[in-house]
């Protein structure tokens, strides 16, 4: 597609017509995960154990990546979100495989902090945090992934 | 503005304020149940074993959970002793120990050695004073405490030997079992005649005590 000012590659952003409201749910799902990270961890007081950072790591800059994304309604920012996503993904299915028990104890690379198979990380009766966050980070892929079909080119 | 713009405003903004209403929710929540616990559990506020600065039969009690090694109690501590000047009839504070950080117990059992000897206060104030040299945090050394507690008069010997009795033991496991039973996780904690604060600094501290001092008073 040659650019206005005669470029070979593109510059201007892929601005996809349809398909948009994946890419807001994406992000919305981000922001809610991250809003309640930070109320287990900040209000309830709640310290998040070494796998918990990690999962946190890749969860808090999706709401950066995916907001300017849903903002400027810029394909780019799903591609660049996916690598985060998919890590989140890999951390928080072996952390919950940890605390199913389906992973050796010894396994478990904690250090100081509180213990990341420690039965601590459960709110609301009885729902695990890293189930949780599994929950959220696959939700993103799967909606990513939609839009990124509906929107290619 | 498209709408695409003020659709992701506007979910940010209404994140925001649903993560603000729900933190002052939580919050107001959890100190009903501790002001409902600490109702429940009025005996424990007050052993006779703690140690009481200020007259004993002074109608208001403040009870703070305390921790040697902490230095927000450190900082408190002339907080507080400026606040009992004030109200120097009315006012009596009831010291319970929160030994949370390491080391902590072993001072513990120094100032309630110091309290045998009738020191109590002089190698509090001398405890605190030092407190940055003994209590860092990466390398807690409560044995440098018996140096201050012997420059502020004390007599290290016998010390030594009451801080070996047993009772020191049970002293410090029954102050344990109060604050695990009334519901305090931080140090200081301030109880003023068995309210707690309704969030935590100098001045909310200063405040309930007005109120509490006005009330006995009347």
């Amino acid at each position: 597609m040659p650019s206005a000012r005669g470029e070979h590659d593109n510059p201007a952003p892929p601005r996809p017509s349809t398909g948009w409201a994946w890419l807001l749910a994406a992000w919305a799902v981000a922001l809610v995960s991250t809003f309640a990270a930070l109320f287990i961890g900040e209000v309830m007081g709640m310290a998040p154990c070494q796998l918990c950072w990690y999962q946190r790591i890749l969860m808090f800059p999706l709401v950066v990546i995916l907001g300017m994304a849903a903002f400027g309604n810029d394909r780019r920012g799903a591609i660049y979100a996916m690598p985060l996503v998919l890590g989140g993904v890999v951390v928080a299915a072996y952390h919950s495989a940890l605390i199913a028990g389906w992973v050796p104890q010894w396994w478990i690379p904690c250090g100081s902090g509180p213990s990341c198979s420690d039965q601590r990380l459960v709110i609301l009766g009885d729902i695990q945090i890293p189930w949780l966050s599994l929950l959220a980070f696959a939700v993103i892929v799967a909606l990513l992934l939609v839009y990124l079909r509906k929107t290619r080119s | 503005m498209n709408t695409k713009k003020l659709a992701v405003g506007g979910i940010l903004m209404l994140v925001i304020a649903a993560f603000v209403a729900g933190m002052s929710f939580y919050r107001k929540q959890t100190q009903t149940a501790q002001d409902q616990t600490v109702r429940t559990e009025q005996t424990r506020l007050v052993r006779i074993h703690s140690p009481v600065l200020g007259p004993q039969s002074a109608p208001v009690t403040i009870v703070e959970f305390f921790d040697p090694a902490c230095e927000t109690c450190r900082a408190f501590y002339p907080i507080v002793k400026n606040l009992m000047a004030k109200y120097p009839q009315d006012v009596r504070l009831v010291i319970r120990y929160a030994p949370f950080h390491q080391g902590s117990d072993q001072v513990v059992k120094l100032l309630e050695a110091a309290k045998r000897q009738g020191k109590y206060q002089q190698v509090l104030e001398a405890v605190l004073q030092a407190q940055p040299t003994w209590a860092d945090h990466g390398r807690p050394n409560p044995d440098l405490t018996f140096e201050i507690a012997k420059a502020a008069g004390l007599d290290i010997e016998r010390a030594r030997e009451d801080m070996a009795r047993p009772e020191m033991q049970a002293l410090l496991a029954q102050d344990v079992e109060d604050l695990t039973a009334l519901q305090v996780k931080q140090t200081p904690t301030f109880f003023v005649n068995g309210r707690s604060l309704p969030s935590f600094g100098p001045d909310q501290l200063a405040a309930l005590l007005a109120e509490e001092v006005a009330k006995a008073r009347r």
